[in-house]
This record gives structure tokens, C-alpha cells and sequence, in this order.
């Protein structure tokens, strides 16, 4: 069998005195899609956040794309190039153009030539479909293009891995169709995906695994058919349940 | 001993002026270098970087800037060293400075969205990468008017130094009234003189802005 691309491993996080995460262990192997679901304050976020070092745990070991993630600022930016991450809110830089937000990583972390990191932001901006805006400022475009951005900026660093955290939860309705689509070409093209998600459908139809947090554990996993279909906890078919209701 | 107030003591005053704009300018320039410099111990996540700059900052901050000077013109004295007149006058106002312009920045600094640090930290960029190509540039434009107003203080701060005989164009305008008794008149010149360094400040910062909002 093949290494996991992200494999946690008892993980333990605590903010203070509060537990967050308790022995969360996952493997997501290469080429997957992981929808991870869960009621508000499960742990989806903090969890995703480890595995990129953005928090630092306390137990447990993560390890992505056969780096150990350890808190020494060097080997986290090794680790990160290897991991895109698309958060909620964007956070694209608002000063730059599209190119240059996308461009910036390439050119400043990875020492690409110019001319080479142009080249990649054409490319990325023509999977997300938005070539015509390479020249645009963030605050002209709609929050879906925006975020459609920020997820061509994470693969121009060509990532092993990638991590949505609610990519679409601060996006109008009608504008979340759009970015889906692009996680599904992604996820069409081979690319491994963890997805913190509330679109059931997504998790349903492009996940091949699908795992519940709860309690800032994992408390049940499986393929996307069977957890949907025959959950086994009653925690799950509570929460399975209520969102179907929304 | 009394003269009518004329063209030599304009040129006098002018050459005050002259004093007081090569003080202006080393104390932005020295107080901005090291007031960034402590603006970014403030911020870093070292504890003891951090504890310097707090206390620096909060110690200068309360101190009067005449204390300042004060202090730096006649503290070398218990060393037995007689620091000239311009370089204590220079340093006094550049430590004194630098204390606010850390301050403006920071400020500035933090007033990035945090977000903005997580993004980039998530794109490899290291703490310094982080900095330069995507805090500052947004911290710049929130810091320009607070720092060009800073610069005016700066500017009218000069006059202090006066105090310890260093011949600025305030101490020009002392000198000059106390030998035509026509003050007024002097201290007007010496207003006016004021107005034409620190107005186009003010102008040039509000066209700087201008442009910083047109391009956003
Ligand atoms: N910086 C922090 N300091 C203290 N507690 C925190 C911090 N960040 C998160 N928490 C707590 O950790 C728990 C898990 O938060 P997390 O953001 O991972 O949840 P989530 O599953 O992503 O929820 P949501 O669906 O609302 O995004 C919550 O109880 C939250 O209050
Ligand atoms: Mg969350």
C-alpha cells in the first residue's frame, strides 16, 4: 500500500484548558477527496489548521507528503509549499492585482523566474476560468471569482494536497455553484482534497470519504455512500438529519 | 546694540531655517529608521524583543521632549563628554521620535487584517516575505496620514532645541527680537517660515493618498 499524502495520528489540541481535538487520527491517501462535516465548534477548522501548522498541537503526529509537521519555522515552509490551503474569507491580497496574488508565492518562496510564474498564473487562472481578469484587484471581482482566485493562487504552488475550509459558506447563494465546479474539476484532475464542507451534495457526490467530526473527534468516517446512506452512530444520523431539514 | 529689524536678519533667520530643516531631517530619518526597527520587535513574537520595545516606547512617551533633550545635552556632561550642539540636539529628537513613529506603525501593522498573515504564511512566505510584500504595503497606506502629521510635530518640534542654544529659526527669531525689540514683526517672519515647511507636507500627503485610493 501506498503512503498517505496526510496522515494524522492521535492528535491532542487543547486552547487552554479547553480540548479541542482529542486522538483525531485520518489518512488521506493520494488522489482522494475528504469531505469532513460537523456541527459548528467540532473541531473541522482547527484540525484542517494542523495540518498545515497554522496551530501547532500538543499530542499526536501529522505528517503530509512524507514531511513530519514540527514547528520550526524552516520545515513548516517546506511543508507549506506542498500544502494550498482556501480559507472562508479569501484573503486575497488586496493590494496586488490577480497575477500578482497569484504570482507572489511562486516568485518570492519558490525563487521562480518572472517570466515562468506569468506562465503559471495563466495557466491557473484559465482552470478556474477566469483568464480575463489576470489584471483585476480583488475588489473588483464577485466572491465567487474571488474565491475561485484564491484557488488558482494556492495551485500555482503545484500543492500535494489542498484544504477548503467552508470555501463557499460566505458566498451568496447563487455564486456557490461556481466555485463547487471548480473543486470538482480539481478533483477530477486527480488532486488530493480535504474538504471542510456544509454542502451536502458535494460531500455526497465528489468526497470518496466522508468523515464527521464530533466532539473534536473523529466519530465516524466511511465512503460517501455509506455514510450517507447507513450511518451507524446516532450522533451522525441526528446531524444527517438537521441538515437535510435546512 | 539696537537695529532696525532688515534684510541681514531675514538672512539670519533664513539660515536658522535652514538649521531647523537639516534637524527635521535627520530626526525623520534616524526616527524613522529605528522607530520601525521597534516597531517590529513590538509586534514579533519574541517576548524579550517585544518587552524592550514596550518599555522603550512607553519610558520616551512620557517623557517631555525638553526633558529629552535635557538629558542627552547634559547627561554625556557626568562623563565628562560635551556632546556639540547639533549631534545632541539631533539624537535627543531622533530617540524622541522614534518612539511615535514605532507607534504609528505598529498601529498600522496591526491594523492588516490577520487573515492576511495566515494566507501568506500558508503560501511558504517567510516572517520577513510576509512582511514586505504583503503587510506592509496595505500597513503603508493606513500609516500615511498619521505619519505625515507626525512629521509636521516633528518639524515644529525642532524648536525645542532651542532651549539648549542649538540656533534653529526659533532661537534666530529670539536672537533677532531681543536685538530690534520689534517681536512681532520677527516672530511673524519666523511663523510664516513655519507655514511654508509643514503646509506642502500636508499637501503632498493628501495628493500620496489621493493616488493610494485611486489605484485600490
Ligand atoms: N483561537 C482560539 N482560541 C480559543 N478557542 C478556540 C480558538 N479557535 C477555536 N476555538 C474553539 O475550538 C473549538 C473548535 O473550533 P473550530 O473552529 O475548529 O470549529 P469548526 O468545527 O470549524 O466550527 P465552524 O463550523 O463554526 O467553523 C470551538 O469550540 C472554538 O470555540
Ligand atoms: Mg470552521
Amino acid at each position: 500500500m501506498s503512503m498517505p499524502v496526510v496522515s494524522l495520528k492521535g492528535i491532542t489540541k487543547s486552547y487552554g484548558t479547553i480540548q479541542v481535538l482529542r486522538d483525531v487520527s485520518l489518512d488521506v491517501e493520494a488522489g482522494e477527496v475528504v469531505a469532513v462535516i460537523g456541527r459548528s465548534g467540532s473541531g473541522k477548522s482547527t484540525m484542517l489548521r494542523c495540518i498545515n501548522g497554522l496551530e501547532s498541537i500538543q499530542g499526536g503526529t501529522i505528517t503530509v507528503a512524507g514531511h513530519v509537521v514540527t514547528q520550526t519555522a524552516k520545515q513548516l515552509r517546506e511543508l507549506r509549499r506542498e500544502v494550498g490551503m482556501v480559507f472562508q474569507s479569501f484573503n486575497l491580497f488586496p493590494h496586488l492585482t490577480v497575477e500578482q496574488n497569484i504570482s507572489l508565492a511562486p516568485r518570492i518562496a519558490k525563487k521562480m523566474a518572472a517570466e515562468q510564474a506569468r506562465g503559471i498564473a495563466c495557466r491557473v487562472l484559465e482552470q478556474v476560468g477566469l483568464s480575463e481578469k489576470i489584471d483585476a484587484y480583488p475588489q473588483q471581482l464577485s466572491g465567487g471569482q474571488q474565491q475561485r482566485v484564491a484557488i488558482a493562487r494556492s495551485l500555482a504552488m503545484e500543492p500535494k494536497v489542498m484544504l477548503f475550509d467552508e470555501v463557499t459558506s460566505a458566498l451568496d447563494p447563487e455564486l456557490t455553484g461556481e466555485v463547487l465546479k471548480v473543486m470538482e474539476q480539481l478533483a477530477e484532475r486527480g488532486m488530493t482534497m480535504v474538504v471542510v464542507t456544509h454542502e451536502m451534495g458535494f460531500a455526497r457526490h465528489v468526497a470518496d470519504n466522508v468523515v464527521f467530526m464530533h466532539k473534536g473527534t473523529v466519530w465516524e468516517q466511511g465512503t460517501a455512500e455509506v455514510f450517507f446512506d447507513s450511518p451507524r452512530t446516532p450522533e451522525l444520523q441526528q446531524f444527517l438529519r438537521s441538515s437535510k431539514v435546512k | 546694540m539696537i537695529h532696525q529689524f532688515g534684510i541681514h536678519d531675514i538672512l539670519y533667520l533664513l539660515s536658522g531655517a535652514g538649521w531647523t530643516l537639516i534637524l527635521s531631517a535627520v530626526t525623520m530619518i534616524g526616527g524613522g529608521m529605528i522607530g520601525f526597527c521597534v516597531a517590529l520587535m513590538r509586534i514579533s513574537s519574541s517576548h524579550v524583543l517585544h518587552g524592550i520595545a514596550v518599555v522603550y516606547i512607553e519610558l520616551i512617551q512620557s517623557t517631555p521632549v525638553l526633558m529629552v533633550v535635557f538629558l542627552v545635552y547634559f547627561g554625556p556632561g557626568i562623563f565628562g563628554i560635551e556632546l556639540p550642539k547639533f549631534p545632541a540636539a539631533a539624537l535627543a529628537l531622533v530617540v524622541y521620535s522614534s518612539a511615535f513613529f514605532a507607534e504609528i506603525w505598529r498601529g498600522a501593522i496591526q491594523s492588516v487584517p490577520r487573515p492576511q498573515w495566515e494566507a501568506s504564511s500558508a503560501l511558504a512566505l517567510t516572517w520577513l516575505q510576509q512582511l514586505r510584500y504583503v503587510i506592509l504595503p496595505q500597513a503603508v497606506r493606513v500609516s500615511l496620514p498619521p505619519t505625515v502629521g507626525f512629521m509636521v510635530q516633528v518639524v515644529k518640534n525642532t524648536s525645542v532645541t532651542s532651549i539648549v542654544g542649538f540656533v534653529d529659526v526659533s532661537r534666530a527669531g529670539q536672537l533677532i527680537s531681543n536685538a530690534t525689540f520689534q517681536p512681532f514683526r520677527v516672530y511673524l517672519w519666523v511663523a510664516a517660515i513655519y507655514f511654508v515647511i509643514c503646509y506642502p507636507m500636508s499637501v503632498i500627503s493628501r495628493r500620496i493618498e489621493r493616488k493610494f485610493n485611486v489605484r485600490r
